[in-house]
């Protein structure tokens, strides 16, 4: 294909507008219940002109219920990541723990975060009102510890046996042979499953939130919904994807900081 | 008592023996060169020597005690380097001076470090990644990182087979002044007979394996210092190259001899291309290919 000008630029908006003219042509058609392009700016321009107001529990700026959600899924990403590294470490260390516990990773792995909830709610039962925020934090730390387990162990696995056997003769400590040979030469593939968690705890946040209610975009949308003002559900969703695209990318650079080191 | 001692040496890896009833004696201070074909055990008998892996039969001794294990009185210049990737110049060697003498002052072990990456000319490197370096460069920091351990043997594992034979002269050049400033006992494993005769006191080939051996010990009598173009005449220097690779075509011919066997060749006619497709023929069934005989002998 030939280059232009400013293609980086003119493409992706002309995928965009493609797709807002499919949506555009739904609503007038066949979904008469979609809200329309226009329609939808017109009701969402209050919360995203105003994006930091906050005119009641659930009727916020875009940009202060995406903080509320952003704040959720660090404190639960955090945890994954306190969690899972160890465990990964462990599985990529040790043959006797990886049979032990490998298949329980597996089956546990795909476990929907919608399942996870309601399992997450009864066990912070005892803390009342607060259970929905540990309920979510739970699952957020659940379900976004697979793939940093699985890459750390995998990373783990594969040091080259030249850079052990260097540390075998300088006979290192085992503190040392963590802290000096395995962690940076894992650290690659620590971050590949650092920012795949990244990505499905912000999957999970949404449902997390629908679920408990809890003021966010996720509990924002589901609100709406049941308030029939859809046009912010559409919102919602692109807020959402763009939050999501923004954490990825700024993900991928600190990966990219890494590998190349 | 030798210095280094092999004794009965032997290692498998679960398949036929690798290496098998190795002998070895080493006096202080000695620069023995061991060489073999790839393939034929080499690294396997440095890493026993290192402590990397463990005989499966008969002891190595240092110094009179049994190598249980890797330790830093013996520095391994490993094949491939084996610089770490994240670390620098620098830091590399200075991991390594660290962990061998911990009560230096901070001050002692920089200049520690900086004597050995001045002894390899690499100063101007010191605060570069490996991957900024050139294969020679890599390998001579992964000498300064052997040498700065103080090692009391210092085990090469081929570790100029990788670069280019300029290179390979200036690092030879280097290895030998640096053993002849240090006095180290040196273990150098090579493919390269006349790198041997250039460095070494005594070459041992080592049989081909599987099941390799070391051949009889070569005393190397040339003069030091030895200058390379002056060698290449040096009548000396030619007898013992003939003597050593003699040894090494020795054993791959004496292992050819025991090799015959009867090979049935089908007698097939290249298809003729240009003959017309008129009449298709039927393929040759099995039995009604012709055969030949052919005996291989040495």
């Amino acid at each position: 294909m030939k280059k232009f000008k400013l293609d980086w630029l003119v493409l992706p908006l002309v995928g965009v507008a493609v797709i807002v003219g499919l949506w555009a042509v739904c609503s007038a058609t066949w979904a008469k219940d979609l809200p329309s392009p226009a329609k939808t700016w017109e009701s969402s321009k209050p919360y995203i002109v105003e994006p930091f107001a906050k005119r009641g529990e659930m009727d916020q700026g875009i940009l202060r219920f995406t903080w509320y959600s952003l704040v959720l899924v660090a404190q639960g990403y955090a945890l994954a990541l306190i969690v899972g590294t160890p465990i990964g470490f462990c599985l990529g260390l040790s043959k006797a723990f990886t049979k032990t516990f490998d298949p329980i990773i597996q089956i546990l792995r795909p476990v929907s975060p919608l399942a996870w909830l309601p399992l997450g709610l009864v066990l912070f039962l005892g803390t009342g009102k607060e259970a929905g925020t540990y309920g979510a934090l739970f699952t957020i730390a659940v379900c976004a510890m697979w793939p940093t387990v699985l890459n750390t162990a995998v990373g783990v696995r594969a040091v080259p046996q030249d850079y052990l056997n260097v540390g075998r003769v300088l006979k290192l400590s085992r503190w040392k042979m963590l802290t000096k040979i395995l962690i940076p030469a894992t650290l690659p593939y620590m971050f590949t499953g650092f920012r795949l968690s990244l990505g499905i705890a912000w999957l999970v946040i949404v449902a997390a939130e629908m679920l408990t209610g809890r003021p966010g975009v996720g509990g924002f949308l589901w609100q709406e919904y049941n308030a029939l003002i859809y046009e912010h559900i559409i919102l919602s969703i692109i807020v959402i994807g763009l939050v999501g695209f923004v954490l990825d990318r700024l993900m991928s650079l600190l990966e990219a900081r890494f590998k190349s080191a | 008592m030798p210095f280094l001692e092999l004794s009965g040496v032997g290692k498998a890896f679960g398949g036929p023996p690798v290496l098998r009833d190795v002998n070895l004696a080493l006096e202080r201070g000695e620069f023995v060169a061991i060489v073999g074909y790839s393939g034929s055990g080499k690294t396997t008998l440095i890493s026993l020597i290192a402590g990397l892996q463990h005989p499966d039969t008969g002891t190595v001794r240092l110094d009179g005690r049994i190598v249980a294990g890797p330790g830093p009185d013996r520095g391994v210049v490993f094949q491939n380097y084996s610089l770490l990737p994240w670390l620098t110049v620098y830091e590399n060697i200075a991991l390594a001076v660290d962990q061998v003498f911990p009560d230096l002052p901070p001050a002692a072990k920089q200049a520690h470090v900086e004597k050995y990456i001045a002894m390899v000319n690499l100063a101007p490197a010191r605060d570069k990644l490996p991957r900024q370096l050139s294969g020679g460069m890599r390998q001579r920091v992964s000498v300064a990182r052997a040498l700065a351990m103080d090692p009391q043997v210092l085990l090469l594992d081929e570790p100029l087979s990788a670069l280019d034979a300029l290179t390979r002269s200036t690092l030879q050049d280097e290895i030998e002044r640096i053993w002849g400033a240090d006095k180290k006992t040196v273990v150098l494993i090579t493919n390269d007979v006349d790198e041997a005769l250039l460095l070494a006191d005594r070459i041992i080939p080592l049989t081909p394996g599987p099941g390799a051996t070391l051949g009889e010990s070569v005393p190397v009598t040339l003069a030091r210092p030895r200058d390379r173009r002056a060698l290449n005449h040096d009548p000396e220097f030619k007898r013992l190259r003939a003597l050593v690779t003699n040894q090494l075509l020795g054993y791959t011919a004496g292992r050819r001899a025991t090799v015959t066997r009867k090979l049935t060749l089908p007698d097939i006619l290249p298809e003729d291309l240009e003959a017309p497709r008129t009449s298709r023929r039927r393929p040759l069934r099995p039995q009604e290919i012709k055969k030949t005989e052919v005996i291989l002998s040495p």
